[in-house]
């Protein structure tokens, strides 16, 4: 298990060193910083000494990869690839191009989207697990059927009209909590209602289907006809055994969006006003600071893969069958 | 020629697509056991019905790809065509895209939505809604005309509607009877018991309804702004169809750049194994690592700088937006592909073991053939589901991209500019709520038909779906049979 581990971790360093290369390549070689310099300063009317200047502010006039000037490792050092790219590895995701501490930002604003995230994804886990049990229990009736219906026509509609939606009905013509907005300790609580409530709501379509048939899956086994010629009820048999080992693949295909949940969600707390990592990622590529959305790339690929490690070691945990070699 | 076609980069590929899917129907026509799914698929009465409202769609965005330019007035000398790309759409809504109003409007009405200082004949000045330019136009006294005209119009609409919904329905059953040799009678009376083969009830059922909203919508496009007009003024009804092309393009055009891509290294991966599996499997666990959409918002950001700074390469505004959605398409395509990719790859790696695999090693077949003549045919399936599939989502993602800002060109009509555009709408006094209605609508209309045509192909193709979920009659022949085989094994 130890050893198992910690070759998942070593294999994580290629799969972070190719995301590195891959935004490298994305921002620095398709197109030059003088480019990126004349987006920011305006395309037109721009006067080379302004691109320089620009350009020296924020360290993009170095060589890209390899310094011929400097002496000695510098050569390697002082590039723009070093600089910006493989910084990222200790974490040290330097300035923004409005020239603010991208560390400190990704500090402060973790908080906020986390308060979302979270509620989002425990109350979510609970109604998707309900509402597909419900579908299972009434399997092959209506109440199946018209579930499965309301399941497919939620998850046509887009999740901006969800938003659009919840916040003219309970915001604007209930008037039962701000439309948008963000305040810290307690008082949080009256403007996370209504996008966590949101947050659930829009999720129940794919998510309920889908449990569903994890469910349906499970009900056709073996173990589950035993259970009933024991002469079980059907209750006991839905509690007791479908929904224990149908947890195992629900559970575990969750593990891996926990790290993610840091990151927020760029919709919503666009809509909201929150002051989260989502909408600072917004903001940042409304304003085109490249600097933001490289560490953002970065550090949502970081997450990902300890979401995926995490996995693996929740299999092991809920599922003793399963051991990792 | 008046007008000089243009192809651009969207449209070819879509011609691309069309003709591949023509080319495969056709294949598919001459191979029963190809057919029998789709003939499955032609039972489920929620998937043709589905797929009849898909069909209006595809036509409207077909037409939609039909570009071409205007020849300017001749002024002698060589001839000029006009900036402005237009297509076959536009030429038959033609007066919708014309006639703008000053501001919003609401639907089918025939003042502003907006109180405007107006001059009286007598040159006092009032506060005042004043009369729009085209909505209603033609009523002499718009106070007691209003009502009863659009009344008037609708069930002519309507009206309409059903008399070619009654020749689609006799040509069918027609049809029916002439292939069957029977009567027409009979043929009628088949479909609507459900014992057509094709579940053609449903389709007509699907038709008829939506002749029954498409009646009163196109008579009364005519003199009136059926959805209203936006803020500058613009039809919203024009904007809804003109949506549907790029919905259908990004929805489609993604799967169809990305699928290449897919097909290849997923089953070199799975079929080689060794140092080209290690080596795919590393490419597309890394890019499945970035999220995707930071990844397509930095890959937009960046192709965003690019055209910003070579404004040279692109003649017409329309070049230059449909270039973008191209990208966003390729973009998509890219974030998208490692899906698919790890199932063919596991696919392959299970069917690289199959005795009839092994049979062709033995018989000295070489690796490209046993690919495409052995591996390809039997992991269509998985590639077909994963196109219907993927389809709806896309269409959604474009509209979350767009709200963003790193979607289509914000001067591509798309469902995502429009929800875009109209969001502070709703904070207005009082609330101009057509345009996100009428998006809200016709998307949920596309994406909830794909979505039931997705579910129908699936059932149908999915060799373990169809084991599961079986009908009684299936269940009990399955048991029948069932019972027959086991004392001989």
């Amino acid at each position: 298990m130890i050893s198992y581990l910690i070759r998942r971790l070593l294999y994580a360093i290629p799969i972070l060193i190719g995301v590195n290369i891959i935004t490298f390549a994305l921002f620095f070689v398709v197109n030059t910083p003088d480019d990126m310099a004349r987006v920011h300063l305006g395309v037109k009317r721009v006067t080379p000494e302004a691109i320089t200047k620009w350009k020296q502010e924020r360290g993009y006039d170095r060589p890209l990869l390899v310094n011929r000037e400097a002496p000695g490792m510098a050569k390697l050092t002082d590039t723009i690839f070093f600089d910006k790219s493989v910084r990222l590895f200790a974490f040290d995701f330097g300035r923004s191009d409005q020239g603010r501490d991208i560390g400190y930002d990704i500090k402060t604003r973790m908080w906020p989207s986390l308060a979302i995230a979270l509620p989002v994804f425990l109350m979510g886990l609970a109604a998707y697990i309900t509402f597909a049990l419900l579908m299972a229990f009434f399997r092959a009736t209506y109440v199946d059927f018209w579930g499965v219906v309301m399941c497919v026509a939620m998850m046509s509609i887009s999740g901006l009209f969800y938003i659009i939606g919840g916040q003219y009905l309970v915001g604007k013509l209930w008037n039962l909590v701000p439309v948008s907005g963000y305040d810290g300790g307690l008082d949080a609580f009256r403007f996370l209602l209504l996008p966590v409530l949101i947050g659930v709501v829009s999720g129940i379509g794919s998510n309920a289907r889908w449990y569903r048939t994890i469910f349906l899956e499970e009900i056709n086994r073996d173990y589950v006809r035993t259970a009933r010629a024991k002469g079980l009820s059907e209750m006991r048999v839905l509690f007791r055994h479908v929904l224990q080992n149908a947890l195992i693949p629900i559970l575990t295909g969750a593990v891996v969006v926990i790290p993610l949940l840091f990151m927020g969600s760029l919709i919503t707390e666009a809509f909201f006003g929150i002051p989260g990592l989502g909408s600072y990622t917004i903001d940042a590529i409304q304003s085109q600071d490249f600097a933001v959305v490289r560490a953002m790339v970065f550090l949502g690929s970081v997450l990902y893969i300890i979401g995926l490690i995490m996995t693996d070691i929740s299999y092991t945990l809920v599922d003793p069958r399963v051991r990792l070699e | 020629m008046p007008f000089k076609p243009v192809i651009l980069w969207t449209d070819a590929l879509v011609f691309v697509l069309v003709a591949a899917t023509l080319l495969f129907a056709w294949h598919v026509r001459r191979h029963e056991h190809l057919l029998a799914p789709w003939r499955r698929v032609a039972r489920s009465a929620s998937g043709m019905a589905s797929l009849t409202v898909l069909a209006l769609f595809i036509a409207i965005g077909l037409a939609d790809t039909l570009h071409y330019r205007l020849a300017l007035p001749d002024k002698g000398g060589a001839r000029i065509y006009a900036v402005e790309e237009l297509s076959v759409l536009d030429a038959v809504l033609g007066p919708l895209r014309t006639r703008k109003e000053k501001t919003y409007s609401a639907p089918l009405a025939i003042h502003l939505y907006a109180k405007e200082t107006l001059e009286l004949p007598d040159g006092r000045q009032t506060r005042g809604y004043p009369r729009l330019k085209f909505g209603g136009a033609h009523l002499e006294d718009p106070g007691a005309d209003h009502a009863p005209d659009i009344l008037k119009r609708a069930i002519s609409g309507i009206a309409a509607g059903a008399v070619v919904w009654l020749v689609a329905a006799t040509l069918l059953s027609a049809l029916i009877a002439r292939r069957s040799a029977g009567n027409m009678d009979a043929a009628w009376r088949a479909i609507w018991r459900g014992e057509t083969g094709v579940q053609w009830r449903a389709v007509l059922i699907a038709l008829g309804l939506m002749l029954l909203i498409a009646g009163p919508a196109v008579a009364l496009s005519a003199q009136y702004h059926v959805l209203g007009t936006d803020k500058v003024g613009q039809d919203v009804f024009y904007q809804t169809l003109k949506s549907i092309r790029t919905g259908l393009v990004i929805g489609t055009l993604t799967t169809l750049v990305m699928l290449p891509f897919a097909l290849l290294l997923g089953i070199t991966a799975g079929y080689f194994r060794g140092w080209v599996d290690d080596v795919i499997q590393y490419a597309y666990t890394t890019l499945s690592s970035i999220p995707g959409v930071l990844l397509i918002a930095a890959a937009v950001l960046m192709m965003q700088v690019y055209i910003e700074t070579h404004p040279e390469m692109f003649e017409t505004v329309t070049a230059r937006a449909d270039l973008r959605l191209l990208f966003l398409c390729i973009i998509l395509g890219i974030t998208s592909w490692t899906g698919l990719c790890r199932l063919l790859r596991g696919e392959a790696l299970k069917l690289r073991e199959m005795e009839y695999i092994q049979a062709a090693h033995a018989f000295g077949v070489s690796d490209w053939r046993v690919i495409t003549r052995h591996i390809l045919p039997n992991v269509m399936h998985i590639v077909l589901i994963a196109i219907v599939m993927d389809f709806s989502g896309l269409v959604l993602a474009e509209a979350v991209l767009s709200y963003v800002g790193v979607g289509v060109d914000p001067s591509t009509i798309s469902f995502g500019t429009m929800i875009n555009n109209a969001r502070l709408e709703m904070a207005r006094e009082p609330m101009v709520w057509w345009s996100l209605a009428a998006a809200f609508c016709f998307m949920l209309m596309l994406v909830l038909s794909a979505n039931l045509f997705a579910d129908a192909v699936r059932d149908a193709f999915d060799p373990r779906i169809r084991s599961r979920a079986l009908s009684p009659e299936q269940l009990e022949q399955r048991l029948a049979a069932a019972s027959r085989a086991e004392p001989a094994a």
